[in-house]
């Protein structure tokens, strides 16, 4: 799984409230909340975020509440996948779930600037910053959750998982 | 190597002897918990596996607490939804309005959790059992719909940090002050992945409603969970609210943490969070002057019957400060009536507050209670993040409901010894 897109960074403790605020969750739809995506953070997020575009974040990305309209947020919003130092443990595995790629690499938090384009390797964990010209590995997925992403997300592992179940 | 609470139960649940740090199990689930906002996500990714029915009727919890009663036609849609899928797979511990109550002050009164368990809610404060001596996570839907099909959940197994609770603590000092003092200390990330174990000679002083605010709030430090030895007064507890049988687990002495912390709970002093994280806390005597305009009494840290009665034992025989708003939210029917039973409403309402049906209302910004532009809240919840309770220049102080009372009274945020 490679991607490529232009950077878009925030910084330390982003949290939930702000990916999507809490006003707009009585709806689940993943193009409605795409509208509002850290609405309460950037009010320009929506307009200049395109697709394949790389957010990057600092420490605990994604904190606060369990609710999976963050990651569905984002990823509806066209981001193609979230680099930053660490997760808030919710949304990473939130992410995984949905199939959102995410990738820990706190070297790669630190050097990358807003705009910068990049060019990302999931499976090997590497990240490649074109115009620095610098390459930064993260630690790649467990075989387990490449199982899910490879599925796009928990929901159709099981479900394969199942009609194999029935077969026998 | 020994194991800590945490590993020992979900090793347990795994069908394993031997769990360790990192190691990625499956486990099998007491209970699986859901919302308003997040189980409808849930119900259309459980139809997505082709499920006809859900794992066990009787080990599903679902709460209405968010948006109810319904704050506009949206959420009403989204219930109307959850409850027709209820019906539609038996679910028996089905909770709406007029027997609902806030999640996770509702689970324990209802006997839904016992010491050994292994719980996940799709919110994040489900980590509040803890204080029952289960280990309990938060997870968001996805996992909720695979949960409610298999009775299984993937887990990392988190390390441990211990917090060595010694002392007991001073006048109107309580779990909400402990907990906010310990994530001062150690940061918002302070336990990003592990466990927060409370042990030590300290924990007896503690109430049980002091437990459920501290193991309330570990995940406020990043933590996967918060969890603490169970004693005479959880088995007390747990004996009086479930006739479910129960296992306690303790950590084995050679058991490996990655910190230790000693924290002397007779030198915790009241403490307040100030905006916007959980993590800014200030002891009470380090304010300053900071006026307010509204103060909510309420939510799964501090909408226990204890907290409403200390609330009441500040605000009686005065007034709240013209110029503030005070809303007083019980967090669950049972907590409702007693409340009242009691005499603690008289208490509020003379003095000037409202008293809300239970409900997370203005905890996440939904309703009954969202602030204006400038507007500044104490909240005995558990988040002051930026537009939490609603506008983005709002701002959140975090206190406990002594601080918070004291605070409606005096229309800054005070000291209950200076009201
Ligand atoms: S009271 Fe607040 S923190 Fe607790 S479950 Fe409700 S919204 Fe979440």
């Amino acid at each position: 799984m490679k991607f490529e897109g232009r950077v878009i960074k925030y910084g330390d403790n982003i949290d939930t409230d702000v990916i999507i605020p809490a006003r707009y969750l009585s709806t689940s739809d993943p193009s409605e909340l795409a509208k509002h995506c850290m609405e309460d953070l950037d009010k320009t997020f929506v307009s200049r975020v395109q697709k394949g575009d790389i957010l990057v974040g600092g420490k605990n990305f994604g904190c606060g509440s369990s609710r999976e309209h963050a990651p569905i947020a984002i990823k509806a919003s066209g981001i193609s996948c979230v680099i930053a130092k660490t997760f808030a443990r919710i949304f990473y595995r939130n992410a995984i779930n949905i199939g959102l790629p995410i990738l820990e690499c706190a070297e790669a938090a630190e050097d990358i600037s807003e705009g910068d384009h990049l060019i990302v390797d999931l499976s090997r964990g590497e990240i490649t910053n074109v115009g620095k010209n610098r390459v930064y590995t993260a630690i790649p997925y467990p075989g387990f959750m490449q199982e899910i992403m490879k599925a796009n997300g928990l929901i159709e592992k099981i479900r394969k998982e199942k009609e194999e179940e029935s077969r026998k | 190597m020994g194991m800590t609470m945490t590993q020992k139960i979900l090793a347990s649940h795994a069908g394993v002897d031997k769990v360790k740090p990192g190691q990625l199990i499956n486990a099998r689930l007491d209970m699986v918990l859901g919302n308003d906002i997040t189980t409808p996500v849930a119900i259309k990714e459980f139809r997505k596996i082709g499920a006809d029915r859900v794992f066990d009727m009787e080990k599903i919890a679902i709460v209405l607490d968010h948006f109810t009663p319904n704050k506009d036609i949206k959420s009403a849609q989204q219930v109307k939804f959850i409850r027709e899928f209820a019906r539609e797979m038996g679910i028996v511990n089905f909770f709406d309005v007029g027997q609902m109550g806030v999640e996770h002050a509702l689970l324990p009164e209802k006997g839904l959790v016992v010491p050994g368990d292994v719980v996940i809610g799709a919110d994040s404060h489900t980590c509040t059992y803890g204080a029952l001596g289960a280990f309990s996570t938060g997870v968001g839907s996805t996992d909720m719909a695979a949960a409610m099909a298999t009775g299984e959940a993937w887990f990392k197994v988190p390390g441990a940090i211990k917090f060595m609770l010694k002392g007991k603590p001073g006048e109107w000092v309580s779990g909400k002050d402990i907990i906010l003092h310990i994530i001062g200390m150690i940061g918002v990330d302070g336990a990003l992945y592990e466990s927060m174990e409370f042990t030590g000679e300290g924990v007896r002083h503690l109430s049980m409603d002091d437990r459920f605010t501290i193991a309330n709030m570990a995940i406020e430090a990043g933590a996967k969970n918060g969890i603490f030895e169970v004693d005479e007064k959880t088995i007390e507890y747990v004996k009086e609210h479930s006739s479910r049988e129960y296992k306690i687990f303790t950590a084995d002495e050679d058991a490996e943490y990655r910190e230790v912390y000693e924290v002397d709970l007779s030198s915790v002093k009241l403490t307040v969070a100030f905006p916007h994280l959980p993590e800014n806390t200030r002891a009470i005597d380090e304010v300053g002057d900071v006026k307010i305009d509204q103060v909510v009494i309420g939510s799964c840290t501090n909408g226990r019957l204890e907290d409403l009665r200390i609330a009441a034992k500040v605000m009686k025989g005065k007034k709240v400060h013209p110029n503030v708003r005070c809303i007083i939210i019980p967090a669950t029917q049972k907590i409702w009536k007693e409340a009242m039973n009691e005499g603690l409403f008289d208490i509020f309402i003379d003095a000037g507050a409202a008293v809300s049906t239970p409900t997370c209302g203005p905890c996440l910004g939904g309703h009954m209670g969202i602030l204006a532009e400038g507007e500044r809240a104490v909240a005995t919840t558990n988040r002051n993040f930026i537009g939490r309770m609603g506008h983005t220049a709002s701002e959140i102080y975090l206190a406990s409901p002594a601080v918070a009372a004291a605070s409606a009274i005096a229309g800054r945020i005070v000291s209950p010894d200076k009201v």
